[in-house]
């Protein structure tokens, strides 16, 4: 085996950074490879991507110490432009990076800034549009494809330059569930071309859909292990460093199994389950208890919505729903499939064609919108689109102050809302200097302390990593356990399984089920139509021979609700 | 309906086909000629002329509706004060003084002040609709090809062409964010005094920066990492061959500037036609 990439003895400290974010990595990855490479955010492992592609030292300034050879090339002596014919990288938002008007366009665009004469270009393009399979939308707007779609575009931009190593810098994170298990298809068959392909991801079990040769562990710019899938997984010490193992794999410790490399952890499909089928059906008798139903008071009414732009394509369809009191429900399906427009229509920004919003029995339509920010409250899904003051407390201050609520009040109202949202010590601090997260509280503070009966979040955990995403969804369950009704919108099939008893699915702008979570995802028919993908506790379940597979599901949500309530 | 209201749309239209290239030397050959001329014969030649190609290009009014507000307040704006400004100038020029009647002092009304600033007037108002042809039937990645095929770098013309391009979703992000601000009680709508509204603008525009930000730097390192700046000249995927239709209209127009030349040169022996003597 030839070695492609190897970094030797390397660190790199961002200049405006008071820390090293890579500290002295020692790492090899030989032609031909499928490596993964995991980590919590803030772990270096993008940084690791953006020293293999070139942003650092060229995008990104910084000190390097060591040294990093990629395909024979001393990074730090090299040019972008060489190492961007060496390595092609398909970025994380597929979506911001489209540069051409038309898909035919976009994938040439590495190609015109070589200067390849247009006949060539034009044969070049088409031949790698075929090979992902977008050929026949040469001409059309990348921006109105699909997200599956948008992909292949941006990996066809990539591909087109023949480069022998692909980056995927988080290829999963703005993709439906359904989608997001093509994408590691595609990437697999990418793969066995010879191509060498490194993926940067959190979603370990999604990745793991296809097998890789390795899985590199990083945290604190450091490499923590460096072995096969089998062995990283057996080791049991993923969750120790915010990354989220397999499903099924937690079940199984769960139940007591001593997992072990050669039990083919890496896919539900291939792991011998059957050593511990015993241990587990002792488990599931042992732990399933049927909950009993609490009692519900109607709060909020949706009926007969339906809303069209132009009034010929329909966007929503005759939507019925009731939202309980106190609940926490979400909102799922595919992109496209209605669900912000639903949310847009609760918030009153776009008024339906047709059916009604009450709540208590009162019509929300009468209200304007900043009326009805005092009902249903929305948190968008980016901070950014929210954000306008530089300090936390005049941030989360401004609707009280339009509002023209006495100074005094504001600032009482301010402090108590920064202390649910556990920004208090914070409050003298100006905006900028929050992470994402926080950033995240300072919006869904600026819209608690307005007092909405209903919270609605569009997307809370996107981008975020497990440790991250886990203390997002905490925070908004302590919330939700204070009395607070919230909606989440989401295709993050982990989010409606562990924190919501209830999922409304939507496709095509129609409602096609309305039950609890954990039905959801085990409902094959269900999961196809929605693009979210089956929980892999199903397939155990079924793999061991489990009655009902279903309870066994609910058994393993509530008995791990417990386990983390311990934790915190 | 979700109308695009003023950027490139896609139809099969004798303008639609003409590469960017002879669309863009058309449009510069044409103001030229208005340029050098102030001969109203011209001018209402070229007028009609563009306002047929107007139709052939199958442009609607409601997509350049606001356009049109703005241009024509402009004007208007323009017409006043060029008036205020010199209210005989047009006898300067024209060499008579025909008094239609007296306002106030010297703001006289004469035939030949009319004259000159209806010929003003109509020489702007024939030249904006061959500007938003152009803009509404080239392709902003073409446009900027043909930019490039007159000399521009083509860094000057990718930027361009990429603001053009990015437009219609920054306006996307205004209208989320906007939302987003009024559901937190930040009223824009005529309820709140205009003088609130602008003082408010700002919870939209700091979060409406942010984000653009955000864009700007996620496209800059996919263009990096996509070798964008690597050699001096570049290929245009985009770039439609001049073809017999494309030399026929540059043509026209090329004729059209020697008619505005010879006009002026050889007839009005003046950049001035002169009814009056």
């Amino acid at each position: 085996m030839k070695p492609i990439i190897e970094f030797k003895n390397f660190s790199f400290q961002y200049f405006e950074q008071s820390e090293p974010t890579l500290k002295n990595i020692n790492l090899t990855i030989n032609e031909g490879e499928k490596v993964l490479i995991a980590g919590p955010s803030g772990s270096g492992k993008s940084t690791i991507g953006n020293c293999i592609n070139g942003l650092i030292p060229f995008a990104y300034k910084g000190e390097i110490k060591g040294s990093l050879i990629v395909r024979g090339l001393e990074t730090k002596e090299a040019s972008l432009f060489e190492l961007s014919k060496k390595v092609g990288t398909v970025l994380q938002d597929s979506d911001g990076q489209f540069i051409g008007l038309n898909v035919g366009e976009d994938i040439a665009f590495a190609l015109e800034n070589n200067a390849i004469e247009q006949k060539e270009m034009k044969e070049r393009v088409e031949k790698i549009a075929k090979v992902v399979d977008m050929y026949d939308f040469l001409n059309q707007n990348p921006h109105e494809l699909s997200g599956g779609q948008k992909q292949r575009v941006s990996l066809a931009g990539v591909m087109v330059e023949d480069a022998d190593i692909l980056l995927f810098d988080e290829p999963l994170a703005n993709l439906d569930p359904k989608t997001g298990k093509v994408a590691i298809e595609l990437i697999d068959e990418i793969a066995k071309t010879g191509k060498t392909v490194i993926i940067i991801e959190h979603r370990i079990e999604d990745v793991l859909h296809r097998s890789v040769d390795r899985l590199v562990l990083v945290d604190e710019g450091e490499i923590i292990m460096d072995d096969t899938s089998d062995a990283v997984l057996a080791s049991g010490i993923l969750p120790n460093y915010g990354v989220r193992e397999p499903l099924y794999i937690t079940c199984a410790r769960y139940a007591g199994a001593k997992l072990d490399k050669d039990d083919k952890l890496s896919n539900i499909d291939t792991f011998d389950a059957s050593k511990y089928k015993d241990l587990l059906h002792d488990w599931y008798k042992s732990n399933y208890v049927r909950k009993a139903k609490k009692e519900e008071k109607e709060l909020l009414k949706i009926e007969n919505i339906s809303f069209s732009y132009d009034g010929i394509k329909p966007i929503l369809k005759n939507i019925n729903a009731t939202i309980h009191e106190g609940e926490m429900v979400s909102i799922v399906g595919k992109n496209g499939a209605g669900k912000t427009t639903l949310a847009s229509v609760l918030c009153g920004f776009i008024k339906p064609d047709e059916g009604s919003i009450t709540m208590k029995g009162d019509d929300l339509s009468k209200y304007s919108i900043s009326e009805r920010a005092e009902y249903i409250g929305i948190v968008m899904q980016n901070p950014n689109q929210m954000i306008s003051k530089n300090m936390i407390s005049e941030e989360v201050g401004l609707g009280l102050k339009i509002r023209n609520v006495p100074e005094e009040e504001i600032e009482k109202k301010v402090n108590e809302v920064l202390k649910i949202c556990g920004l208090y010590p914070f409050r003298k601090w100006p905006i900028s200097a929050l992470s994402f997260g926080q950033k995240k509280r300072v919006t869904i503070a600026s819209i608690l302390v307005l007092n909405p009966t209903i919270l609605i979040l569009d997307e809370p955990t996107a981008g975020q990593d497990y440790k991250h995403y886990s203390e997002i969804m905490e925070f908004l369950k302590s919330l939700n356990e204070a009395g607070q009704t919230i909606i989440l919108i989401t295709h993050d099939m982990h989010l409606m399984l562990e924190y919501t008893q209830r999922a409304i699915v939507i496709t095509g702008g129609e409602k096609i089920a309305d039950e609890a979570s954990y039905a959801v995802l085990c409902d094959l028919d269900l999961t196809n139509k929605a693009n979210l993908k089956e929980t892999s506790l199903f397939d155990l379940a079924n793999k061991i021979g489990i009655e009902d597979p279903l309870s066994f599901v609910e058994c393993f949500i509530n008995y791990d609700r417990e386990v983390r309530e311990n934790e915190n | 309906m979700k109308i695009k209201t003023f950027s490139y749309s896609q139809l099969d239209t004798f303008i639609h086909k003409l590469s960017g290239l002879s669309k863009l030397v058309c449009f510069l050959l044409l103001t030229t000629s208005i340029m050098l001329t102030y001969d109203i014969r011209y001018i209402i030649g070229i007028l009609i002329f563009s306002y047929i190609m107007f139709i052939i290009a199958k442009i609607q009014f409601k997509q350049i509706k606001m356009m049109l507000y703005y241009v024509g307040a402009f004007l208007l704006f323009n017409f006043i004060i060029t008036y205020l400004f010199e209210p005989e100038y047009g006898v300067k020029i024209y060499g008579t003084k025909h008094i239609l009647f007296t306002l106030i002092g010297r703001y006289t009304v004469t035939q030949e002040q009319l004259f000159y600033q209806i010929t003003k007037f109509l020489k702007y108002l024939s030249v904006i609709p061959l500007g938003i042809i152009f803009i509404l039937t080239t392709n902003p990645s073409e446009f900027a090809s043909s930019l490039n095929g007159i000399g521009v770098p083509y860094k000057i013309c990718t930027s361009l062409s990429l603001t053009l391009r990015y437009f219609p979703d920054v306006v996307n992000d205004y209208n989320t964010i906007s939302l987003a601000q009024q559901a937190r009680g930040i009223e824009m709508s005529k309820k709140a005094k205009l003088i609130d509204r602008i003082k408010r603008i700002g919870s939209i525009l700091v979060p409406l920066l942010m984000t653009t930000m955000d864009r700007i730097e996620v496209i800059s390192n996919g263009m990096d990492l996509r070798g964008f700046g690597k050699h001096n000249k570049r290929t245009w995927y985009s770039r439609k061959p001049l073809n017999i239709r494309d030399y026929l209209s540059m043509l026209i127009c090329l004729l059209l500037l020697l008619i505005s030349l010879y006009i002026r040169f050889k007839i009005n022996h003046s950049i001035y036609y002169n009814p009056f003597i």
